[in-house]
């Protein structure tokens, strides 16, 4: 087992590696691909007013008259070795891991990252307790009671819910829960934990259930299915076979057998959801990962967009190997040896 | 909160005569009395148990046999009370020592479930959850029905998993069913079924998944535990080898239906149901002389939600006409031949001896086999 | 041109804002209360007068913005709402006086005790500093705060969003930037002398008769060389106005509080009312309207406005409607009519393209009235001096003038029409619009146009502001549209019509006229140090382009701003842009 974690985390370098290599030459050859040279690209980043000189300038600062090698191995050592930058009056050390600065606002990224991963974390972590617990609790009782009036409405419900895109129902439940009703609080409002964890938790309810609504519709599905076909396995007949309650059938052997399945799914999906709660965060104003992600790439930001993608990749990277690991603990017919 | 509901509900309706005056009890230990087991379906009312009785006291072993469709496991499971009553009518008697589990709450039965009455099942490698240590199922098999401690049930459960057969017990009790050949992990499900010292142990198909020769092994652990525990077995099987080995009574069913009952002895020797003499020529020997073709029974099983009017088997039956068109109509019922020997037949019974006597015996018999 | 953040979230949230209108309860909050201050609430109540005129001083303004600042450096800042902002924090040599309507237009001296003084041939001129003006920490400020603060504007390589005006007039020789001055006290720069610490003298490299144009921009903003961090300044301005930053979280919000070094008695412009200012960053668009109409926010600060469903909530329900006011934004939408591109070499085909258009078409592409007033020449009619003239009957047919375009179209040779494309940028949906309605309209003239949308990142720079790009793709009409850097002639119109700003290497906004009487008139007028005579100057530019049919003039852009009737002093300032002066703001406790 740690031979195999070891390996995956010398893959995992690699890949998080490639994807900046891959994110890089996006932003390096496509313009350059439909004809664009380093004054065209760095005239996105100048006032309106700007004379060539100054275009120059600033293609020559951000790097863009150098060829690619260069660029992409300024960015690798920046990483490693941390960069010197200059302030103008004088010159800043970014320490490693340097993500570089800001081509829009010449603010350090990865100083900006980790202020907003609490954020992005808070949401994502929160809405994932609530959603799991609505979802696979509505899927295991819809199950149960299949065809009762309790599972068409719940399975309409999260039909709903799946189908809404969540800055409908985000806008919606601030203008009637927050501003109406002034029960939860405003858009744009985030306490850090440490800081007071009720005023944490309040602000950050609404979003949270608007976040978990759309994936409890999905889990409630997927565990509502996973049950049906669980419950006919041979097994459950044993089980009540031995006398057991039903309940204890259902939930310690029916349940078990079909959280397997969810969990990694689970996984996978908080992994995506640490990347990028974008949605959610643009809608409730959040500053977090999500929305800074948004910005970086409506405004052609590369350290911004490399250092989300990034952070991105890594959750991603590590949330699968967390669930391959986790397979192996939870299912013991596919323990490695 | 189950879709699967406990309790069975009475037959109703005027499509079955059931017997809605329940009997007296009786003074055996098990007793099934007219047995009818319903499953309304889309294509129609299956019939998969249509009167069917049958008794069996402690201690000893009632081998039930038949084909596929005829009816066995759905007995068993209705014996245990393990139909989801929302797809299932049930009517008759089901008697287990002084009570009649048709008409109890299911409450009850579930305790009885695991306790007075176990099963186990033909493949252990889908009947025991694949998720849990084998210990930990038999622990919670035990825990149902005793008020004990974790490591009082646990070392319950490694005596078991001895009791069976399983070497160093000790340290098997934490691996997972995957982990045990298939030999050994039906001696754990067996450990499991066991675990509280049923009276009644039902055995559906337990060798069916195993080698042959880890199944004589499984069916003497079978004949050890019932003579130390002195429950009442049922064995059911499509093997009429198996119950040769195991079984001092046989229930031959047919369709739904009991076509014959007798000693196992007489079984093999005094056949009386045309069935009966079907499954013996069908079954391959050791003793019959080389070169013998095996005589299949012709036609295929019938629907059970058609059942040929009359008697079931008569579609197939070699000497149907000379019950002078009774077997298509009246359904035969099960009437002493001898005594403890029954048989559903229209024949007379002088006829079915003459025509096994000098028919089917030769034919099935080789050298050696008695013949009285 | 001052930027105006685009309408980008307004596109994405058209459609939804609209459900949640139709869904959402309506109405906000509906304190209508007229104790304490004597204005009522009504339509336009902001417009050319104050709204709730009020000394009573204290609270606290909550202000979001959808964004993020360019940057809070003065230095390094350009849109307009950053610059009304920044006379919260800043002052400058002069500045615009705090009052609605026409007096907005007006500079008055700020940090200088008049308005500049003028050499003959306008290439000198002369600013002496009040006494008694302090920064923050009570350091005093001098001419060479005001001079180091020029010269690290003049650094694009530091600071790369403010105006060139200090780069294109001051006489440079050769200096780039304090940041690379080998002097001592890094004010090597000879352009401007501060012979002592009450005068400062900029010398120019050609004249200029507007140059209090230039002393009001907020590279005047005096910084102290000891606290300049270059690129982090912006993390902490000291402040030399009526607030200071309490707290700056970069991306997320930052507070301002009372300057306890500014003196009133230096000021003579600016009434502080409020005690703090709460700006949040980064706020759903949506949720910025929503919180304006139940009341939980004070002011949206980018100033564009509200969104266009929420625009269509308000104006519909009166109670919401008193709340609002109708902003001139000193800005035009327009088309630009390419030469380059046959057969718009002749002016007569570009002429029938100016008849046949549908000016109500134009207009409801932007709004329909509340979206601006439909133009029929260039200059905005709030710049002073600008006449307002009609060549090709926009206003007597509104729907177009099918009848001279043919007749048009027979002159130049094409008596059936021709074809030819148009580009817009593809994220507006506003250009879009106009761009169909052009299509429709003319048509019906038998001129036949492509659409071909461009994204807005790189419109001017790579495809319609490169001569050769739309040249070579046979882009005879294009979008565009300019907001003026302040109220003036110049500041409006020689950006778009002066032929030598053109570039070939692209990032044009003058993508049509080459004219050299035009150059000539421009160059007139920068001359010129007599205001009434230069004023005379810009409409005759504007007459010149409009007869060569180089531009079809679409609107002069408006917006509706909400004004929640809990705030005081609120006008709209014509001067800065159409936005309300935020200094002047106070609330209702």
């Amino acid at each position: 087992m740690v031979a195999f974690i070891i390996r995956r985390l010398i893959a995992a370098v690699l890949l998080l590696l490639i994807v900046t290599f891959v994110t890089f030459s996006i932003f390096f050859l496509v313009p350059r691909l439909a004809g664009a040279s380093a004054e065209d690209l760095a005239s996105r980043y100048v006032g309106r007013t700007a004379g060539e000189e100054q275009i120059h300038e600033v293609a020559e600062k951000l790097g863009f008259s150098d060829p690619f090698p260069v660029q992409y191995g300024r960015f690798v050592k920046g990483l490693v070795a941390g960069a010197d930058y200059s302030t103008g009056p004088t010159t800043e050390y970014c320490p490693a891991p340097c993500f570089g600065y800001s081509f829009v606002t010449y603010n350090p990224v990865f100083p900006e990252l980790l202020d907003r991963l609490p954020v992005t974390l808070s949401l994502a972590l929160g809405a994932a307790v609530l959603w799991l617990l609505a979802g696979v609790g509505t899927g295991v009782i819809s199950a149960v009671r299949k065809g009762s009036f309790f599972d068409r409405a719940a399975m309409t419900i999260a039909l709903a819910g799946v189908s809404l895109p969540v800055f409908f129902t985000g806008l919606l439940s601030l203008s009637i829960f927050s501003y109406k009703l002034g029960w939860t609080a405003p858009g744009g409002s985030y306490t850090p934990l440490q800081e007071n964890p009720a005023a944490w938790a309040y602000d950050l309810l609404l979003p949270w259930i608007t976040l978990a609504f759309l994936y409890a519709a999905l889990y409630a599905r997927l565990t509502r299915a996973g049950m049906l076909e669980t419950m006919h396995e041979d097994y459950i007949r044993s089980a009540r076979a031995k006398g057991l309650r039903e309940r204890t059938v259902v939930l310690k052997h029916g349940l078990r057998s079909t959280l397997t399945p969810i969990l990694t799914i689970f996984g996978l999906d908080l992994g995506l959801l640490l990347g990028e709660a974008v949605l959610t965060e643009s809608t409730f104003s959040l500053p977090g990962i999500g929305k800074y992600a948004v910005d970086a790439i409506l405004t052609n930001d590369l350290p911004k967009v490399l250092g989300v993608t990034l952070v991105a990749a890594f959750f991603i990277i590590i949330a699968n190997l967390v669930v391959d690991v986790l397979y192996a603990v939870v299912d013991p017919r596919v323990r490695l040896a | 909160m189950s879709t699967h509901r406990e309790g069975q509900p009475r037959l109703a309706g005027p499509a079955v005569d059931a017997a809605t005056v329940v009997g007296p009890p009786p003074s055996t230990f098990l007793e099934v009395r007219d047995l009818r087991v319903h499953f309304p379906t889309a294509d129609g009312m299956v019939k998969a148990v249509d009167g069917l009785s049958f008794r069996l006291e402690r201690g000893r072993t009632l081998g039930i046999v038949g084909e596929s469709g005829s009816g066995k496991s759905v007995t068993s499971l209705s014996i245990m009370g393990l139909h989801d009553s929302a797809n299932v009518r049930l009517a008759g008697e089901i008697w287990l020592d002084g009570e009649d589990l048709l008409g109890l709450t299911p409450e009850r039965v579930r305790a009885l479930r695991g306790k007075k009455m176990a099963m186990i099942f033909q493949d252990p490698l889908s009947a025991m959850h694949p998720l849990y240590t084998v210990g930990q199922q038999v622990i919670e098999a035990y825990r149902i029905h005793n008020d004990v401690s974790r490591s009082v049930a646990r070392k319950h459960a490694i005596e078991m998993l001895s009791r069976v057969g399983i070497p160093q017990p000790a340290s098997r009790v934490d691996d997972y069913p995957h982990q045990f050949s298939g030999g050994m992990r039906q001696r754990a499900m067996i450990a499991m079924a066991l675990s509280c010292d049923p009276d009644l142990l039902i055995a559906d198909e337990p060798t069916t998944a195993l080698d042959v020769t880890v199944q004589a092994q499984i069916l003497d652990l079978i004949r050890d535990l019932q003579s130390e525990f002195n429950s009442a077995v049922i064995i059911i099987t499509h093997d009429l080898g198996v119950v040769a080995e195991l079984a001092e009574d046989i229930l031959v069913m047919y369709a739904g239906r009991g076509a014959e009952y007798a000693a196992a002895e007489n079984i093999f020797r005094r056949p009386e149901h045309p069935y009966t003499w079907g499954l013996l020529g069908s079954m391959p020997r050791l003793d019959r002389a080389g070169g013998q073709r095996l005589i299949p029974i012709p036609g295929t099983p019938p629907s059970l939600i058609h059942v040929p009017p009359g008697c079931a088997f008569h579609p197939r039956c070699p000497y149907e006409e000379l019950t002078e068109g009774a077997a298509r109509t009246d359904v035969p019922q099960m009437l002493e031949s001898m005594p403890g020997h029954r048989v559903a037949c229209h024949l007379p019974t002088s006829t079915r001896r003459r025509i096994w006597q000098d028919e089917v015996a030769p034919r099935i018999a080789g050298e050696g086999q008695e013949v009285s | 041109m001052k930027r105006r953040p685009g309408a980008i979230t307004a596109a994405a949230g058209t459609t939804l804002v609209l459900t949640l209108a139709l869904a959402a309860c309506g109405g906000g909050d509906d304190e209508t209360s007229t104790g304490g201050g004597g204005s009522v609430a009504e339509y336009n109540a902001g417009v050319g007068k104050i709204f709730n005129p009020s000394d009573v001083k204290g609270g606290t303004l909550r202000m979001a913005n959808a964004g993020d600042w360019d940057s809070l450096d003065p230095a390094d800042n350009y849109y307009g709402y950053e610059w009304t902002f920044n006379r919260f924090y800043t002052r400058q040599l002069v500045t615009w006086a705090a009052a609605p309507g026409a007096d907005s237009l007006k500079l008055v001296p700020d940090l200088a005790e008049s308005l500049g003084q003028a050499s003959a041939d306008a290439k000198t001129w002369t600013y002496k500093l009040r006494k008694g003006i302090k920064f923050e920490d009570g350091t005093p400020v001098t001419s060479k705060d005001v001079k180091y603060g020029v010269e690290r504007s003049l650094d694009k390589d530091v600071f790369v969003n403010g105006p060139t005006y200090f780069n294109d007039f001051l006489d440079l020789q050769g200096y780039k930037s304090p940041y690379k001055d080998p002097s001592p006290d890094k004010l090597g720069l000879k352009a401007i002398e501060t012979p002592d610490d009450q005068t400062i003298i900029f010398h120019l490299i050609k004249p200029f008769g507007g140059f209090d144009y230039f002393a009001q921009l907020a590279a005047t903003t005096p910084v102290p060389r000891a606290k300049d961090t270059g690129i982090k300044y912006k993390e902490h301005v000291v402040a030399t106005g009526p607030y200071m930053f309490e707290s700056n979280q970069l991306g997320k919000r930052f507070v301002l509080v009372r300057n306890p070094n500014w003196d009133q008695s230096t000021d003579p412009i600016r009434k502080p009312m409020l005690d703090r200012i709460e700006v949040a960053l980064n706020v759903n668009a949506e949720d910025i309207d929503n919180r304006l109409l139940s009341g939980d926010l004070d002011m949206d600060v980018v100033g564009t406005g509200l969104q266009p469903a929420t625009q269509g909530r308000v104006l519909g329900n009166p109670d919401l409607k008193k709340n609002a006011d109708s902003a001139s934004q000193l800005r035009l939408w327009y088309t630009s009519v390419n030469p380059d591109v046959a057969p718009l070499d002749n002016i007569h085909c570009r002429k029938a393209i100016l008849y046949a258009t549908d000016h109500t078409g134009y207009q409801n592409a932007w709004g329909g009235p509340a979206g601006g007033d439909i133009a029929t020449n260039m200059l905005p009619p709030q710049i002073p001096g600008a006449q307002k003239f009609d060549l090709y009957n926009f206003e007597s047919k509104p729907a177009g003038d099918l009848d001279s375009a043919k007749k048009e179209l027979a002159d130049c040779g094409q008596p059936n029409g021709f074809a030819t494309n148009m580009s817009y940028r593809a994220e507006r949906p506003k250009e879009k619009a106009t761009a169909e309605s052009l299509q429709q309209a003319l048509a019906k003239a038998g001129i036949k146009l492509t659409l071909k949308p461009y994204p807005q990142g790189d419109y001017f720079s790579l495809y319609a502001g490169k001569p050769d790009y739309a040249k070579k793709n046979g882009l005879g009409l294009m979008t565009n549209g300019w907001g003026a850097d302040w109220p003036d002639g110049f500041g409006f119109i020689s950006q778009i019509t002066d032929s030598r700003t053109i570039r070939a290497s692209g990032g044009n906004y003058n993508l049509s006229v080459k004219l050299p009487e035009v150059d000539k008139l421009l160059d007139d007028a920068q001359q010129q140090t007599d205001n009434a005579a230069r004023e005379k100057i810009w409409p005759q530019v504007d007459r010149k382009v409009m007869e060569n049919a180089l531009v079809l003039p679409g609107v002069w852009a408006k917006t509706l701003l909400y004004r929640p009737p809990n705030l005081t002093n609120v006008y709209v300032h014509d001067g800065l842009g159409g936005y309300y002066d935020y200094v002047s703001i106070g609330v209702k406790k």
